[in-house]
């Protein structure tokens, strides 16, 4: 059963989208939409144990043989991913019932379920592929899905967003299709691992010099790498509250995997950064990033749009780490990957049990609900704490490992930068608690409103991890280790 | 009881009177009663530890290991020990205090206000008993984040300006620069163990030591040290029961005692001394030291004026750790309990005076030693420790900072202690003068009733038993000072 894992992880949630389309029943697709996400959840954690266990796992789809057929490949990177993927899906999935507020009548939710596990297939399917068309062809069923998804926010404006998304995911979408054609041409291959052989005989050329801009442009541009993020503060406004924390906890690290896995699987370091020295334009870019994004996030009046720079800042943190090539800053980005992947979904649970009980996104509407929801702005707290990465929570463990990246290269400077953008978090996320604790409720509305126990457990849950994963990192940091010394090829 | 289950149970005792606070809100005197219980528990479970230390012993346990190489560790030695003893014991006092303080001055929310005030104490004990300096960080931020609900307690426009200060520095400091020197102690040595003699001698030299020094110094703002100093004034919004325990006893002294830690047990005091690394920061803390003395000439305010006295004192100890000579690290570590137990005394005063005639400004105080002569007294036998006078503790602590400064033949900064000693004459008399000497004035805002006065004796024993408290460590130093002596040696 376990040799047919690595495709059942893409299959369930594929094949589970149309059947939810005959289902219909709103409580039952509910149910079944559930199932599939944790039923993902088992096999992608199961597929890491097996990988972490026995090594790489290939599987062949119907039986055909790479470099012809497609091949999927699992080894401890996309493994990782996956189940950061799926645990989130299995953790937000079960708050969706609540009264999302959705441009949608609630006799055709099954509707959203259906794009909900398209997306999730598709975000699988990106991760779990060795075949670099095979990406192209999942990476656009996940943008059609989170169209759908962020079009369905409430107000007008979402279909906007959806829109300036579409966009932009296409010229993002169209890039990568243009570097894999490319590399078709030169190669003749479109297997992964085969490319990785056949492109160093190739890559002095021309074409797979741009082939490279083109899928880094591409991947860049779908990740919201600062100053290609303009449609990411939109989309994550606008799309309802638990899509916004399904989307910026999973589909932001499914593309940085595919960057990862570009970068050092089928180009591979040496020519990346030895030859094209991709990092003196990343790393830049990356604290700049972080700087602009954070201010940005300071100024903002909308909760959610806090939240979402807040989330281009970070992915300056993930590619920082990654520009800095070596086992530490790339542990450091890939343990962010799961770390932030917690705090972001959390906080954005606390802002879905928000706008549950007020209908709003304004930070200045928040006066005193610090008492009148204490669990829910509790959980605020302490994700935020972990924003700003204080010791106990996982926001200190990626930033231990940056910081310790920087500082082992010599870099004192950058290091203090990384440390000073941090901080800012630290502004951004009290802004939000001053006016919650210190502002006196509008005048007759004192009454407790604490979220119902269906935002309530899952918000706990991903609040209560962020500090779980902060003191126990044998797991996380051990696996972000293994898969960074796997793709630099470091032997531990 | 074994010393590992009494280094558990120090931390587990507040974080229970914390809880139990929180859950026995509705009975007053339950709660305050049962806090006091914890508190007496705490400082015996401490109390324990004692023998084992003054013994050699260095109890310790590995709780848990976080990173590789970066668990949760615990080892009481010398230093923390007397910490440890100074912030579980004063904090029974102010548990006593603080009861008189809050029903006395009517103010709200006070369940939440003793609930947090308990995981401070955890905090503080956590710093104590820190094996690393992972450990230490932890606790040093979860000290930070446990007083700010008790610094912003009033919930005014007031408290929330001097919480954002309060944070802003704190949090800024810690971040910025305790980080990041943590991390490069980390590459650089492999290690954030508190090992005997420092892990740096051999591994690093020239400039980069002198630039981990100033982030260490810098980065434990809660040292206080010019130019990071500006939230501890600001934090005397707070009831002065914290004002008493946290901005003159566990959150400062927590702040000195890291400085001290470090420069003993991740330098070295022969590492630092021989490089001279830590020379620039005499001269930054000498500065502190005078010109903050010189502002607390100036207020009016008497909670402000023992700010700034707060800082000048801090500065001491800070100084002596730059010296890094044996004599001048003990006597910054005696210094630890003497200005506490100096200071709490000042502060119980300040609160005692505002509960029972609702004065504020020392202007106003003019005759009040006749309407409080037991307040009065206490503070003038505190004020005495200040000036490192005797029969007071602080005469000893400052004989031992001025005797390492010498030493090494920096006569210049025994002339700072000196002139320092000089300004808080300047800054305490004029209040004991006014208070004893002067009628009360006429045009007072807040007249004073006729006879004695005196605030609920919930206030008044306390601060009579911290004042008595400063008498004693003048005759029984020679127990601190043993205590320390492994510290001078490097530990």
């Amino acid at each position: 059963m376990i040799q047919q894992f690595p495709v059942l992880v893409v299959v369930a949630p594929l094949v589970a989208a149309p059947i939810t389309l005959l289902i219909r029943n709103r409580r039952l697709t509910h149910l079944w939409a559930m199932a599939v996400a944790w039923f993902t959840l088992f096999v992608s954690a199961n597929l890491l144990h097996e990988v972490l266990t026995t090594g790489p796992i290939s599987y062949q789809l119907g039986g055909w043989a790479p470099p012809w057929g497609i091949e999927y490949r699992v080894d401890t990177v996309n493994a990782f991913v996956m189940v950061i993927v799926a645990m989130i899906a299995s953790v937000v999935i079960p708050a969706m019932p609540t009264r999302i507020r959705l441009d949608l009548a609630p006799e055709r939710m099954y509707l959203f379920y259906t794009a909900t596990l398209l997306f999730i297939a598709g975000l699988m399917g990106i991760t779990v592929t060795g075949d670099a068309f095979n990406v192209f062809v999942f990476l656009e069923i996940t943008s059609l899905a989170s169209y759908t998804l962020i079009g369905l926010g409430a107000g007008r404006r979402a279909p906007l967003a959806a829109f300036s998304y579409l966009v932009m995911g296409t010229i993002g979408g169209t890039f990568v299709l243009i570097g894999i054609g490319l590399m078709y041409q030169m190669t003749g291959s479109l297997n992964m691992a085969d490319l990785a052989v056949l492109l160093p005989g190739v890559q002095h050329t021309r074409t797979i010099m741009v082939a490279f801009a083109f899928i880094t442009t591409g991947v860049s541009i779908k990740l919201g790498v600062f100053p290609l993020h303009q449609w990411l503060p939109k989309a994550y406004t606008y799309a309802p509250d638990l899509v916004s924390a399904l989307m910026s906890a999973t589909a932001t690290k499914v593309i940085f995997y595919l960057l990862v896995r570009m970068i050092f699987t089928v180009f591979g370091a040496t020519f990346v950064f030895g030859v094209l020295h991709l990092d003196w334009l990343l790393l830049p870019l990356s604290l700049i990033g972080m700087f602009v994004a954070s201010l940005a996030a300071i100024y903002q009046t909308n909760i959610k749009r806090l939240l979402a720079y807040s989330s281009i800042a970070q992915i300056g943190y993930m590619t920082l780490g990654l520009s800095m090539v070596s086992v530490a800053g790339l542990t450091g980005s890939l343990v962010h990957l799961f770390n932030h992947a917690l705090m972001k979904a959390g906080l954005f649970m606390v802002v879905a049990s928000i706008f549950y009980r007020l209908a709003t996104h304004e930070i200045a509407d928040m006066r005193g609900l610090g008492r009148r929801m204490p669990l829910t702005f509790a959980a605020w707290v302490v994700g935020g704490l972990s924003m700003i990465g204080v010791p106990g929570t996982v926001g200190f463990i990626s930033k231990w490992y940056l910081v310790l990246a920087a500082i082992e290269k010599g870099w004192i400077g950058i290091a203090l930068l990384i440390v000073l953008s941090s901080l800012l978090a630290l502004v951004y996320v009290w802004r939000v608690i001053d006016v919650a604790y210190f502002q006196s409720p509008p005048e007759g509305q004192a009454d407790r409103i604490e979220a119902p126990p269906i935002l309530l457990i899952p918000t706990w849950i991903l609040v209560g991890a962020t500090v779980f994963f902060g003191i126990n990192t044998t797991w996380t940091v051990g696996v972000a280790e293994a898969a960074a010394r796997q793709l630099l090829g470091v032997m531990p | 009881m074994s010393t590992d289950l009494a280094i558990i149970l120090s931390f587990l005792l507040p974080t229970v009177a914390g809880l139990s606070t929180a859950l026995t809100g509705r009975w007053p005197n339950a709660r305050d009663s049962l806090t006091v219980l914890w508190g007496v528990l705490t400082f015996g479970t401490v109390l324990t530890l004692l023998p084992v230390v003054n013994a050699g012993g260095r109890p310790g346990l590995v709780l848990w290991e976080v990173l590789e190489g970066l668990p949760i560790a615990f080892e009481v030695e010398p230093l923390g020990m007397l910490f440890a003893l100074v912030a579980s014991g004063l904090w029974i006092v102010t548990s006593v205090y603080a009861f008189g303080y809050m029903r006395g001055h009517h103010e709200e929310n006070q369940t939440r206000f003793f609930s947090y005030f308990p995981l401070a104490i955890t905090a503080a004990l956590g710093i104590a008993y820190a094996r690393n300096l992972f450990t230490l960080f932890l606790f040093y931020e979860m000290l930070t984040f446990s007083t700010y609900p008790l610094v912003t307690h009033h919930q005014n426009a007031t408290a929330q300006r001097a919480g954002r200060i309060y944070l802003g520095i704190l949090v800024s400091t810690s971040v910025l620069f305790l980080f990041t020197a943590i991390v490069w102690t980390y590459a650089i040595a492999g290690t954030t163990e508190f090992t005997v003699g420092g892990v740096l001698a051999g591994k690093a030299s020239g400039w980069p030591v002198a630039v981990l020094a100033g982030l260490y110094f810098f980065g434990i703002g809660k040292a206080a040290l010019m130019p990071f100093h500006r939230w501890l004034p600001n934090a005397m919004v707070a009831p002065t029961p914290v004002s008493a325990l946290l901005h003159a006893v566990a959150v400062v002294k927590a702040g000195v005692f890291s400085v001290l830690k470090i420069v003993i047990y991740i330098f070295g005091i022969d590492f630092l001394a021989a490089g001279s690394y830590s020379e620039w920061l005499m001269w930054v803390a000498g500065f502190t030291l005078l010109s903050s003395s010189v502002v607390a000439l100036k207020q009016d305010n008497l909670k402000a004026r023992l700010a700034y006295s707060t800082i000048s004192q801090l500065a001491y100890i800070v100084l002596a750790a730059a010296i890094a000579t044996g004599d001048s690290v003990v006597g910054g570590g005696m210094h630890i309990a003497m200005h506490a137990m100096a200071k709490i005394t000042l502060f119980f005063a300040a609160g005692a005076i505002m509960v029972a005639t609702h004065k504020t400004e020392i202007s106003d105080m003019d005759g009040i030693g006749r309407t409080m002569p037991i307040t009065m007294t206490a503070f003038f036998i505190a004020s005495l420790s200040i000036m490192g006078l005797p029969p007071t503790g602080g005469a000893w602590s400052k004989w031992y900072l001025a005797l390492g400064a010498a030493e090494t033949g920096q006569y210049l900064f025994v002339a700072v202690y000196m002139i320092s000693s000089l300004l808080s004459i300047a800054y305490l008399g004029p209040i004991i003068g006014r208070a004893f000497f002067r009628p009360p004035r006429a045009d007072s805002h807040h007249p004073l009733p006729e006879g004695m006065k005196e605030a609920h004796w919930l206030m008044v024993v306390p601060l009579s038993l911290t004042a008595i408290g400063t008498v004693v460590l003048f005759f029984f130093a020679n127990n601190v000072h043993d205590l320390l002596a492994p510290i001078a040696i490097g530990g």
